[in-house]
């Protein structure tokens, strides 16, 4: 027995396979078990109370590996299997962990993986372009298929939820909004304005990034990951850079990883102000909007002058950044920051003083700490519902090692709480920005590797400002890309909203869904 | 002659000055959320646009899909003939074709309308709009009714001109049931024309939208027309609001100088109450569809109170 770790990782791998040795690499640690035990683990996980991250699959030579790393206390495990290509069969997690639901069901349709006992096995993300025999992850398909230039087929058949009696109607929304906003379905079964039921149905925006990574450079992936999901740019290309990282055992130097935690924070704070106003907007206080639009547009601004991007697309290199902060630049930012404090504080005070928008925020949209932890809801909507995990603080990467933490918490769990968890975090977040531009050290911008990156493999894990992300990368023996996951938070956040629209009316649901805003892109993939 | 060309004047000035009304309202809330307002005339940009534009009529539509805007607009230039703009003492107001109780019944039958063709569709936004609408108009169209019959009970008159000619011929004094039906009146005025905090005339958001929702397949002229209509409808309860309870200034004879002080007098009320409008838009959020019956009950409350305060300390 070869185990490193003295926490509860520990006791898990004892109890689940004592013969089996539990590697520590990097940031988690690796647990390889039999196909025949996968349940049984998450009848382990269930009782370690563990939160379930994401299930990802992976082709190696006749087998396909699959991966679900579990969190607990900050500590991360990811548990493995192999199970053949020819019979493809294992349990499935869904039925303890509701938050496994999707992405097997992404799982399935990306590699044909037969999930058993599934609680809900349509389709997910398996599109009409392909037929239903066809497994794009498969490292036998093709993308340049000639077949799939041919016009793709209307989506008709998806089995949504049926829901009858007298007075139900049921509301189809989407794709296609009145708004510009991403396109996303919403079924709902309403009797009168009660929501009785919602149904998600998202996919509309699949872009096949995990298929276009497939035998890419590292630096061609890096540029992929700053756009799948555009408002996390910065999220995206830093957590990428940190897996390859990982995977070869390289630590950018310091000046590097100050200035990417320095744009991570400004992309924290752009979303968060764009988003409060947009609340705001959604039950008619349009005054905010405005307010917060600007603010954004100014901090934009700054960004476009600074990085010459204003959402700082392709800023984060592997191994470092793309370029310095001067002086100049650096007084800019505080004098911007002493600015942006003394306004939110007065926006904040407006908000929070405004009964009318009070009123209509707070008790709209609850989600309560027992469904939160249930689903596995991370970012500013666990916050919101008391689940205090931050990854900043609780299993700190580089620098944030270095630097205390304030996570702000809520009990309540309605947008009102949302907004103020995501108003409190830009104070944060601004006086975080002081302090690393303060301590800004003096070493290069690039760690220069010259070495190879054959058959490794390295998890990034970052706190986007939606929320904990999580990617995998691993290589093959020419150093190219093997597989690519990146796992958005979305994908623990959007099932929230199903649950938090009970009770509630129609008219709110827009709100619900701003006060939560997942992203349709980064979980499309 | 004279009298019905003043007549035709008052017509065309309803139709003329509704988008003016409502891009100075949208400037003042421009302002008032520190933006770059619009040009003033931008609503008659956008009439001259739609009414260019084609338009498009969905397959299942019957009709009354394409009746309702006309109506609706007949309906708008009829009330325009009933409320005195800028000078009473008409022909029209002795000849009984229309009182307060024909005006708002004439805004029913456009409701009622508009409410068969947002469910005529087929689609799901409309017959939500569709029955939204019909919950706001239940609870304030009685109250409506309440604040003219205290007008008509004063007066002894359900005609408009005669109610504000009465009211100008007596002299001055604070009746309570006037402050009630003001306040009340006000309240209407919010809710029937679908400002907030009742509906939010410039949301995206179908979920959420009561007068949009029900129009959102109309497109082209039809859609020109109705929103034409709706700004009217605005400034037919913004020139009860302002010449009812403040009627100073109206012409009471056809002399060309108390003519255009008249016109000079209701701008300069309509401009105002349009501040005051644009003001309480900023300053509150919309209610939650469920508060709205409150709302309104707080409205039915107020009203009530005015005919009751009338009839028990002023008769």
């Amino acid at each position: 027995m070869n185990i490193t770790c003295n926490d509860w990782r520990h006791e898990f791998a004892l109890k689940l396979a004592p013969e089996n040795i539990l590697l520590q690499e990097q940031n988690v640690s690796i647990l390889t078990i039999q196909a025949d035990a996968w349940q049984s683990a998450s009848k382990t996980a269930i009782t370690f109370n563990c939160r379930f991250a994401a299930i990802w699959a992976k082709e190696v030579n006749q087998n396909f590996q699959l991966n679900i790393p579990l969190e607990l206390n900050g500590k991360y495990l990811l548990l493995r299997t192999e199970i053949p290509i020819a019979k493809p069969e294992i349990a499935s997690w869904a039925n303890i962990y509701p938050a496994a639901n999707r992405p097997e069901r992404h799982t399935h349709d990306m590699f044909g993986v037969i999930f058993l006992d599934h609680p809900d096995c349509k389709r997910w993300t398996r599109h009409q372009a392909w037929s239903e025999t066809e497994y794009p992850l498969r490292k036998n398909f093709s993308p340049n298929n000639p077949a799939i230039e041919k016009e793709t087929p209307p989506d008709v058949d998806y089995p949504f939820f049926k829901l009858d009696g007298s007075g139900v109607c049921e509301v189809p929304v989407g794709p296609v909004h009145a708004g510009i906003i991403e396109p996303g379905h919403f079924r709902f079964q309403i009797a009168g304005e009660d929501v009785l039921n919602l149904e998600e149905r998202f996919g509309y925006v699949h872009k096949g990034i995990e298929k276009l990574s497939e035998n890419m450079e590292i630096k061609s992936l890096i540029r992929l990951a700053g756009r799948v999901s555009g408002d996390s740019t910065v999220a995206y290309a830093w957590a990428t850079c940190q897996a390859c990282e990982n995977a070869i055992n390289i630590e950018p130097p310091k000046r590097a990883l100050f200035i990417r935690a320095i744009m991570s924070e400004r992309e924290r704070v752009a979303n968060h102000l764009g988003d409060i106003g947009a609340i705001c907007n959604d039950v008619g206080f349009a005054f905010a909007y405005y307010q917060f639009s600007r603010l954004k547009e100014l901090w934009l601004r700054l960004n476009a002058e600074i990085f010459q991007h204003r959402f700082m697309m392709d800023c984060i290199t592997f191994g470092g950044v793309k370029q310095d902060l001067t002086t100049n630049d650096i007084g800019k930012m505080h004098q911007e920051i002493a600015d942006f404090k003394q306004e939110l504080i007065e926006l904040f005070a407006i908000i929070e003083n405004s009964e009318s928008l009070q009123d209509r925020l707070k008790t709209t949209g609850i989600l309560t700490q027992e469904i939160a932890e249930k689903i596995g809801a991370v970012g500013y909507v666990g916050r919101a519902s008391n689940c205090d995990y931050d990854l900043r603080r609780d299993a700190p990467y580089l620098p944030y090692d270095e630097l205390s933490i304030k996570v702000p918490i809520f009990q309540e769990g309605d947008v009102a709480a949302r907004l103020k968890v995501r108003a409190k975090e830009i104070m944060v977040s601004l006086e975080l920005i002081n302090e690393l531009l303060n301590t800004l050290p003096a070493t290069e911008l690039q760690f220069n590797y010259t070495g190879s990156f054959k058959n490794c493999e390295g998890i990034g894990l970052i706190e986007a400002w939606r929320g904990e992300l999580l990617v995998y990368v691993s290589f093959d023996e020419n150093g190219k890309i093997d597989r690519y996951y990146p796992r958005d938070p979305s994908w623990l956040n959007w099932p929230a909203l199903e649950q938090l629209i009970h009770g509630n009316i129609v008219p709110d649901f827009p709100v619900c869904n701003k006060s939560i805003n997942c992203s349709y892109s980064g979980h499309d993939l | 002659m004279k009298t019905l060309l003043i007549e035709i004047i008052q017509v065309l000035l309803f139709l003329a000055l509704s988008p003016l009304l409502l891009g100075w309202i949208k400037c003042l809330k421009c302002l008032l959320q520190n933006r770059r307002p619009p040009s003033i005339i931008q609503p008659y940009f956008n009439l001259i646009k739609l009414i260019r534009k084609q338009t498009i009529v969905p397959c299942e539509a019957s009709w009354i899909f394409r009746f309702t805007p006309y109506l609706m607009f007949s309906v708008s230039i009829l009330a325009g003939i009933m409320v005195p703009l800028f000078a009473i003492n008409l022909p029209i107001a002795y000849m009984q074709i229309g009182d307060v109780i024909v005006l708002i019944g004439l805004f029913a039958l456009a409701r009622f309308f508009l409410v068969l063709a947002g469910m005529d569709i087929g689609t799901a936004f409309g017959g939500m709009g569709s029955s939204r609408e019909m919950l706001i108009s239940s609870l304030a169209e009685p109250s409506a009714l309440l604040v003219l019959f205290t007008l008509a009970m004063t007066a002894s008159s359900t005609n408009l001109y005669l109610i504000i000619k009465h009211l100008i011929e007596s002299s001055f004094v604070l009746r309570p049931s006037f402050v009630f039906a003001f306040l009340g009146l006000a309240m209407i005025t919010l809710a029937e024309t679908g400002r907030i905090p009742i509906d939010n005339p410039a949301t995206h958001l179908e979920l959420t939208m009561t007068h949009e929702a029900m129009i959102l397949e109309y497109s082209g002229r039809y859609l020109a027309l109705i929103e034409w209509s709706a700004q009217i409808k605005l400034m037919v309860y913004l020139v009860l609001l302002s010449n009812i309870f403040f009627p100073w200034g109206i012409a009471t004879n056809l002399t060309l100088s108390s003519l255009s002080i008249g016109l000079l007098a209701t701008i300069l009320k309509l401009f105002g109450f349009g501040l005051i409008l644009a003001i309480t838009e900023t300053n509150l959020a919309k209610l939650r569809l469920f508060r709205a019956p409150y709302f309104l009950s707080i409205t039915f409350m107020l009203c009530l109170l005015a005919i009751l305060s009338h009839v028990i300390l002023e008769i």
